[in-house]
């Protein structure tokens, strides 16, 4: 990767010139994607070379040919929500055409999870979504119980679903906080903050860290949640509502969001299915599909929860779609606290799940165990699987490969992210540009979830 | 012989090799020539596969087909989700592309084509999509080294 | 893990008790300060309106980007140390903070962005893998910034916590500050009465060693 002398280059150049080279190389014409990365019309090499600048002002000035203002987002932009590029060609103000270029946070996660044990890939796969690391490992961690047959207690399941929500609510709130910025509500923003970090405080109680934890192991949770847990859950949990209350009463009558937003980024439901879109964006055109009720995972059939749907499937429809499913998400939580179970909070498999600290004082076998769990990790029988949960975005699946060794064969994760960014050129062609930055927002993607 | 076959077996004979229920999922392998019809067999059968959730690739070299591709099919209606198999070939490996079936396929086999060098004929835009145009190689591939830089700790994984 | 206090209880404070946080006094700044040497007032000035002013770019790139959002939010608030806004344009901003993972395609870009910013500009490594690949060592991403642009502060974590963020703009600030009076007169003091304190505690072992090899050699 060429990083170049100070200030002579510009990096769009260099990707231009890439996707030329890769073409030469190969010997075939551009694909739309690379020929908007090179910004060029129709290249072979012949017309690249017609193509001087003389040329190029003739063809402008001859009647007829109006060729489109190619503006291009990213990937440094305030209102991408990542490193997301945008190469949008424009017809004045309206949109004619946009090429997403992603790639820009490709961490190779799927390749090292190869070269990792089993347990050590929940560290690395927790870091991919990284507003959503607890459904990252859900997803995952389900997937090698499948292949391994596992029972996990229904401690460890219930608490599984009470994290999982509290990250979907903390999820939302980034969410609503930066779209909301980027449309200049900031009072949002800071609210929507000031409650992430209450929640944040809770996670950092139950796994150590605020983001990128690693808190559900294979067979169930690593730990106990800790004292004093509860009483601080439901401390959050009587806030919450009211919390919520105060962001709806700042945009959902306000005439200003509603017409930034109503409208913005309809699709019909058939299309949106077509092009793989599942989460709030599905729900708010009015199809019912979530899988915690039609796949229900986990223990999600003991709750009783409604699915938040709407009837546009525009961007305002999709806030209030996730404003609901935050207050669902408290809902599940207060019925989880409610209910949760006593008992081991992870299965009781030894060789797969670490011994009780106190055993390994007095047992010989503990000992031996916990020393082969640290070493060597455990091995998966072989098989495939495919797990999905229903994340904050939609879909996400894990699709586990393993080969009965200590480290999985293939890990591939199925991020709603990445799907659901292809449904944004078809939502956003022939509208303006300012309304492209709110359905970027609408549909919420997490660039980590998207390169991986 | 589970619905999904005998549904496929009326739409297009002789395409599915062999099926496996392995931990209540149902994988069906198809010849590498038939997917195209396999899919829009079973998208506009009577249980509407109409959701392509995923299409991946997982590597096996000492295998003759060697790239093992997945395509993760659920229906919205039933909640069902079945997964077809093909088996790409080692050499030159090209495969029929479905984004004719479920344009949800356009990304995804973008991401096996860059990760794994699988081609697909009939594809809108097959060029490199997570990694920089100009990449030479394909990183998921089993012959790919992990790279990156060497640090002291002798038993790094 | 309780290592949060409950709501309500007394807040204690860690006495400061690495000194490598407030690295040790540089040679030139001990002269200085013995000759009674002062910087001129404008420098002073200048070094203070810098890097109480120090406006970020926003450059978030991944994971670190949320928890530098928060360190903006109202809990662990930035603005109060001068990083008011995070301008978008980095033709307006003093200080990238690459905070993220720093992909092989994303790095000629880093690279614009920095070469775009008007002097002076400072740069914070944010978390572990802008400072060194942290866990992410493969094909895919550069390890470590510093590779391509110069870095002033790196701030390990994965993410770092805010207040960790807050710490490092912090550092930054006395590091610009370096050309004006770097610590307070106070601070000097303490720091060379801890090195006669050090230097009297080496002479004490040293005669205490010499001694027992005396009585050893004696006996």
């Amino acid at each position: 990767m060429t990083t170049t002398e100070q200030g002579s280059s510009f990096p769009l150049a260099i990707e231009g010139r890439e996707a030329l080279e890769a073409a030469a190389r190969e010997g075939r014409a551009l694909t739309p994607t690379e020929r908007a990365v090179a910004m060029v019309e129709a290249y072979t090499a012949e017309e690249a070379a017609e193509r001087t600048l003389e040329n190029e002002m003739l063809m402008d000035q001859r009647a007829g040919t109006r060729k489109p203002m190619i503006i291009n987002l990213g990937p440094q932009h305030p209102s991408t929500h990542g490193v997301l590029r945008l190469i949008t060609e424009m017809d004045g103000e309206v949109i004619a055409n946009i090429t997403p270029v992603i790639g820009y946070l490709h961490t190779g996660i799927e390749k090292q999870c190869e070269n990792k044990t089993w347990w050590q890939a929940i560290t690395l796969v927790t870091r991919m979504d990284y507003l959503s690391p607890f459904f990252n490992i859900h997803a995952y961690t389900m997937a090698a119980e499948k292949l391994l047959g596992l029972e996990i207690p229904p401690r460890a399941e219930w608490l599984r679903v009470l994290i999982s929500e509290l990250n979907r609510l903390t999820s939302h709130l980034v969410w609503l906080g930066t779209s909301s910025l980027d449309l200049g509500a900031i009072t949002v923003f800071f609210y929507t903050f000031r409650e992430r970090d209450a929640a944040l405080d809770l996670f950092e109680m139950v796994s150590g860290e605020r983001m990128n934890n690693r808190y559900f192991q294979v067979g169930g949770c690593a730990e106990d949640i800790p004292p004093g847990f509860v009483e601080r859950l439901s401390d959050f949990l009587d806030r919450m509502p009211a919390r919520i209350d105060e962001y709806e009463s700042l945009l959902t009558n306000n005439p200003i969001w509603i017409d930034r937003t109503r409208g913005i980024g309809v699709l019909p439901a058939g299309e949106l299915i077509a092009m793989g879109v599942t989460g709030p964006p599905l729900r708010a055109a009015g199809v019912p599909h979530d899988l915690r009720k039609s796949q229900p995972y986990s223990g999600y059939e003991h709750f009783q929860f409604d699915v938040a749907t709407g009837t546009h499937g525009d961007a305002y429809d999709r806030y209030l779609v996730r404003v609901r499913e935050m207050r669902e998400s408290v809902k599940i939580m207060r019925q989880c606290l409610d209910g949760l179970p006593e008992g081991p909070w992870i299965a009781d498999d030894r060789k797969v799940v670490l011994p009780p600290r106190a055993e390994l004082a007095y047992s010989m076998e503990a000992l031996i165990h916990h020393f082969k769990l640290v070493s060597e990790g455990f091995t998966v029988p072989e098989g495939e699987v495919y797990v999905s949960v229903e994340g904050p975005r939609g879909e996400m699946g894990c699709y586990l490969v393993s080969d009965g060794g200590p480290k999985p064969y293939r890990c591939h994760m199925r991020d709603p992210s990445f799907v659901n960014l292809q449904a944004l050129t078809h939502m956003a062609k022939g509208s303006y540009l300012a309304d492209l930055i709110v359905t970027i927002g609408s549909l919420d993607p997490v660039m980590g979830g998207v390169d991986r | 012989m589970s619905d999904v076959v005998a549904q496929i077996e009326a739409a297009a004979p002789g395409a599915v090799v062999q099926e496996i229920l392995h931990l209540g999922e149902l994988t069906v392998e198809v010849e590498r020539t038939r997917i195209v019809e396999v899919a829009r067999a079973l998208r506009d059968g009577p249980s509407a596969y109409v959701l392509l959730s995923d299409l991946t690739c997982a590597d096996y070299p000492d295998e003759p087909g060697r790239f093992r591709l997945a395509y993760h099919l659920t229906s919205i209606q039933s909640g069902g989700r079945v997964r077809l198999r093909v088996w790409a070939g080692g050499v030159d490996p090209e495969v029929e592309s479905v984004t004719s079936v479920w344009p949800t396929a356009n990304w995804h086999e973008r991401e096996v084509f860059d990760m794994f060098g699988v081609r697909f004929t009939g594809h809108p835009d097959l060029c490199r999509i997570l990694l920089p145009l100009d990449w030479e190689g394909h990183p998921l591939r089993r012959d790919y080294p992990i790279g990156g830089e060497t640090v002291q700790f002798t038993d790094a994984v | 893990m309780a290592l949060i206090p409950p709501p309500g209880a007394p807040v204690q404070r860690a006495p400061r008790t690495d000194p490598r946080i407030d690295w040790d006094l540089r040679d030139d700044e001990v002269r200085d300060f013995e000759k009674g040497v002062l910087t001129t007032t404008v420098d002073k000035a200048l070094a203070w309106a810098r890097s109480s002013s120090v406006w970020p770019a926003t450059f978030g790139l991944a994971c670190c980007a949320i928890e530098s959002m928060h360190a903006g939010a109202p809990r662990i608030d930035l603005a109060r140390f001068g990083a008011e806004v995070f301008r978008a344009s980095p033709r307006q901003a003093d200080l990238i903070i690459v905070s993220g993972r720093v992909a092989q395609k994303m790095a000629p870009v880093l690279r614009h962005i920095y070469d775009q910013m008007l002097e002076p500009k400072w740069i914070i490594s944010m978390g572990a893998c802008a400072s060194s690949g942290g866990v992410f060592n493969n094909y895919a991403l550069l390890q470590g910034v510093d590779k391509i642009v110069p870095v002033d502060v790196y701030v390990p974590g994965c993410p770092p916590r805010p207040e960790g963020l807050m710490e490092g703009i912090n550092v930054l600030q006395r590091k610009i500050g370096a050309h004006g009076q770097e610590r307070s007169t106070a601070m000097i003091h303490e720091r060379l009465d801890e090195r006669r304190r050090w230097a009297a505690e080496r002479e004490q072992e040293a005669a205490l060693q010499a001694a027992t090899r005396n009585t050893a050699a004696s006996t």
